[in-house]
């Protein structure tokens, strides 16, 4: 048995009974990362930080003071502010910036006794569903097309494409339309995208503050469920955090979903949707049913509002999230010669941010004038309440709603892919962003290249261990064999 | 009679409406825990928050709410149990995120009222349209360094009060009466300490004229940065002139914003309305539309202190103080205060009496050596017993005016003590004022007949003679009627 190929619930197991070691589990994660190098899922690796945390670990486990996580090694995706640690967003305008102060969501982890291997690329500030725009290079999926390359998803891409390498046993990511979702679907794994307010975002550089859900990438549901059982519950220091219990998500897997209901929307049977997505779409919800839960056909009526509202709402909140980053305090600051403060920011603005990022900038800051505000942002937000209430009013019938992740598989650079193309990517996954509902992305197939396919269960506010429950069932089904070693031909 | 510009050809009236800017009594800023002190060495009391940060998220103050609420209730205004907070965008090196959070469109409290005595002594109401809680800005400095700019973050984050007027106002001293009235009632709120020459307190002032007897209100300027009242007034007479003149010469009112220049007593031309930024406002998503809890406010409510207002009405009634000198009284708490401490413990319970001497005394020591109440030599209570002395004809009140200074400039703050320690008491025994007054009589035969001859007025001239022989300390009012049986 392969170290990178165990699960977390395993290799808890083992440790804790001594077989294997923190410090050896830890060095084979690391010999992966610079095996595979190749794949560019690492911004910055930090073998040092987590070598002494294995030996920490394996004092504790000596001394049975092993902690929930104690020895897993586990990446951070770049987004999420480590103290003493360069926190980049993939961005120029952060590529020397080191937080003097660690996020809620990795302190929660560094706590629980993981081991950091490493700080994971992704989509410069987290804007992008392909992981092409990050300013260290673009992250490449394991699973190629016919020997092409194909990108991993994104935002959460490098997140992704470390966990699914064996580079990492799992690792971070955040959602703000998708980022957890699309990648985990990419890279044939579980990525959960926890309930709004689920999980703190404290110490997260924002994308869209009311849209961004720190979330997790692994393996396996019950690895997802492990995990969120450390991340989840409320933090002073977010006041949008829910002041609610956290249960343990991993005692609802294996229950039965019997009497259970799920919904399948009829607008996410859509012609932009690959048959082979349809396909175990069909197959899966059948199978669900022959478990005794029933399946019912419902109504999203909203859906093509969605990413309209979404491509309104995330760029306007980024526009003035990233406003912040002006060269006077920290960060990027131009080196060309300026004679005004306005040139200043003209051009460390201009030199910072790469062409999506700024792209988004202009179209959210034109969003927010006084000429666009009330007809298109007012407007957004109206429709993002509706496509709450839509499906408010559906999970009045039922317990869960299973759709697909994303409309097929990984695609390459090298498609013919409009920019609409690639927004269109987040079309499945933005309806739970923007009513801020828990989901989770499994993989449940391989479309006719051979490349991972997922679907996704939502469920209600807060709900997340019936999703826990649904997915544990669709995983043990698939039966979707994500063991690194293999992906990746060894 | 109402405030009128004359101008070559017509008539205008005013309108002013004003924009207070208060900063909030409290320990910590309005999102994060920093401290708020005054004059701390730069950039120390800045947090990752404070400075825009990546990844800090906003954490509202609950302390800087219940403030602007006492102040609402403080206005006589309308509490809103929701409120939101908005982002306002603009770029400038004192604005560490690129946005101020403000309540541009739901602000906590809303339609209140003060009344202002105008020119006439007549009361007028001018209407609050709202009180809204936001971020202040850091600082910049220039002059440090011949080549860079140098930013203080400590007042970044600190919570701010803007509270708006309807232009209600008509002239430059109702102006001034204005925010005479918004600082006496937040320093007796403690919401605010008042201090313009600190810049906790700033004003914007919005003006127009339009012409006499019309409901037509004209174009307004808005200026700036005006930090006290002499300037807001400076500044409104300046700036009503400025557009009386150009509507004289037939010219139109360009709707801009202009700074005051309190050196020149001038405003100038900042941006005009073409170029106003596009602050483009809009919900912050990180903060939780702000509902305020059930029973907040009526506990608020029954925590206020008696309001200027009030405490006026009940000195006038219950001390029998005239309305000027009710005014006087009542404009700062703490000089209130010291008038009520002062009379409380007295016998005399004489308020009119505390209250004159505090005015030509009191104040005009202070005044001199540039103190305020709270700094006062003498303790109220030491005034008061003072009082009490006079009035029961222990001293008399010139020789009060010598115990004043005693206890003004020594250690010793008993009147009572120094006036035996000083062996000044009165003599109201008339034996010995008989006495004494025998003796001048039988000593100026040439004065007595004078004034048996019929020159009445040399009586005062026996009067001063008597107290001068007795120190002072003869008591006045017996002198004389002895004087004036044994002089016939």
């Amino acid at each position: 048995m392969k170290l990178t190929d165990l699960t977390i619930a395993q290799a808890k197991n083992l440790l804790s009974k001594r077989e294997i070691s923190a410090v050896e589990l830890t060095r084979a994660y690391i010999d992966n990362m610079e095996k595979y190098k190749g794949l560019n899922a690492f911004i910055t690796e930090t073998p040092e930080i987590a070598l002494s945390q294995a030996r920490v670990a394996d004092e504790n486990i000596a001394h049975d003071k092993a902690r929930f996580l104690e020895g897993i090694p586990m990446a951070i995706k770049d987004l999420f502010c480590t103290k003493g640690v360069r926190t980049t967003a993939s961005s120029k305008m952060l590529e020397n910036f080191i937080p003097e102060y660690e996020s809620t969501v990795s302190e929660k982890l560094l706590n629980a006794g993981i081991t950091m291997l490493g700080k994971t690329s992704l989509d410069e500030f987290a804007m992008g569903s392909t992981n092409l725009t990050s300013y260290f290079g673009e992250v490449k999926n394991p699973y190629k097309r016919n020997g092409e390359d194909l990108v991993p998803g994104g935002s959460s891409g490098g997140s992704a494409s470390a966990v699914a390498s064996g580079q990492a046993m799992a690792a971070t990511g955040s959602d703000t339309g998708g980022s957890i979702r699309q990648p985990s679907s990419f890279c044939g794994l579980v990525g959960i995208k926890p309930t709004y307010g689920r999980a703190s975002r404290y110490g997260i550089v924002a994308f869209a503050s009311s849209l961004d859900v720190p979330g997790v990438i692994a393996r396996t549901v019950e690895d997802n469920a492990l995990l969120l059982n450390v991340i989840s519950g409320q933090d002073d220091k977010d006041p949008t955090t829910a002041p609610r219990a956290v249960p343990d998500f991993t005692k609802v897997l294996g229950e039965s979903i019997k009497g259970l209901k799920i919904g399948i929307p009829t607008e996410y049977k859509s012609d932009k949707l690959n048959p082979e997505v349809q396909k175990l779409w069909d197959e899966r919800a059948k199978e669900l049913e022959s478990l005794g839960a029933e399946v019912v056909e419902v109504s999203l009526p909203l859906t093509k509002f969605s990413l309209p509202v979404y491509y309104i709402i995330a760029p306007a909140e980024a526009s003035s999230n990233l406003a912040r980053y002006d060269g006077v305090k920290y960060g990027y600051r131009t080196k060309s010669p300026f004679h005004s403060l306005d040139e200043m920011y003209e051009l460390t603005r201009t030199e910072g941010f790469g062409a999506e990022v700024k792209k988004r900038l202009l179209i959210g800051s034109t969003i927010l004038t006084e000429e666009f505000y009330e007809r298109s942002y007012l407007k957004a937000l109206k429709t993002r309440r509706l496509i709450c209430n839509d499906f408010d009013e559906v999970f009045k019938k039922v317990d869960v709603i299973l759709t697909p992740s994303t409309t097929g598989a990984a695609f390459s650079k090298n498609d013919s892919l409009s920019p609409l193309d690639v927004y269109l990517n987040d079309i499945y996954t933005v309806g739970a962003s923007l009513a801020g509902l828990p989901a989770i992305s499994i993989p449940v197939g391989y479309d006719k290249n051979g490349l991972p396919l997922g679907l996704q269960v939502i469920g209600k506010r807060f709900d997340e261990e019936t999703i826990f429950k649904f997915a544990h069932h669709i995983e043990a089904i698939s039966k979707f064999d994500n063991t690194p070693s293999k992906v990746m031909g060894e | 009679m109402t405030y009128i510009l004359k101008g070559k050809n017509k008539e205008y009236e005013m309108n002013i409406g004003l924009e207070i800017h208060c900063q909030v009594i409290s320990d910590s800023k309005l999102f994060s825990k920093s401290s708020t002190k005054f004059g701390a060495l730069p950039n120390t009391h800045v947090s990752f928050l404070d400075s825009g940060f990546p990844g800090q998220l906003p954490v509202i103050n609950k302390f800087c709410i219940e403030q602007a609420i006492k102040t609402g209730l403080g206005l006589n205004a309308k509490i809103n149990k929701k409120s939101v907070f908005d982002r306002k965008h603009y770029f400038y090196a004192d604005l560490p995120t690129g946005y101020q959070i403000t309540q541009q469109f739901h602000p906590i409290v809303s339609d209140g009222w003060v009344e202002i005595i105008n020119e006439e002594g007549l009361p007028k109401k001018i209407r609050i349209e709202k009180l809204h809680v936001e971020q202040d800005a850091g600082k910049l400095t220039h002059d440090l360094s011949p080549t860079k700019s140098m930013v203080d973050f400590n007042r970044a984050g600190v919570a701010l009060m803007e509270i708006v007027s309807k232009p209600d106002m008509a002239s430059p001293y109702e102006a001034g009466e204005y925010i005479k009235k918004i600082r006496s009632l937040v320093r007796y709120l403690g919401t605010c300490d008042g201090n313009m020459d600190e810049g906790s307190m700033r004003c914007d002032i919005n003006i127009s004229l339009r012409e006499k007897g019309s409901d037509t209100f004209g174009t307004r300027t808005e200026t700036k940065n005006v930090n006290s009242v002499r300037f807001a007034i400076q500044a409104i007479e300046y700036e009503s002139n400025r557009q009386l003149e150009i509507l004289d010469d037939g010219g139109k009112i360009v709707q801009e914003t202009r700074l005051f220049d309190a050196n020149t007593g001038t405003t100038r031309s900042m941006r005009s309305k073409e170029n106003a930024i596009d602050y483009r406002y809009f919900p912050d998503p990180d903060i939780m539309p702000l509902i305020l809890e059930e029973g907040l406010v009526e506990r608020i409510q029954a925590s206020m202190p008696e309001l200027p207002d009030a405490k006026r009405k009940r000195f006038i009634e219950e001390y029998k103080l005239s309305d000027y000198d009710a005014d006087i009284l009542t404009a700062e708490r703490e000089v209130a205060e010291y008038f009520e401490d002062a009379v409380k413990d007295t016998q005399s319970h004489d308020g009119k009496m505390v209250a004159n001497w505090m005015q030509t005394e009191l104040f005009a020591v202070l005044n001199k050596e540039n103190k305020d109440i709270t700094e006062s030599p003498i303790p109220a209570k030491s005034l008061g017993e003072l009082i009490d002395l006079i009035k029961d004809g222990t001293i008399s009140g010139k020789i009060a005016k010598d115990v004043f200074k005693f206890m003004y400039e020594g250690n010793e703050k008993s009147p009572r003590k120094i006036v035996e320690a000083k062996g000044l008491k009165q003599v109201s025994d008339t034996d010995a004022i008989e006495k004494v007054i025998d003796d001048i009589i039988a000593s100026s035969p040439d004065n007595v007949a004078l004034y048996k001859g019929g020159k009445v007025q040399i009586f005062g001239w026996f009067v001063g003679q008597t107290l001068k022989a007795m120190k002072g300390q003869a008591n006045p009012q017996i002198v004389n009627e002895i004087l004036k049986k044994k002089l016939g």
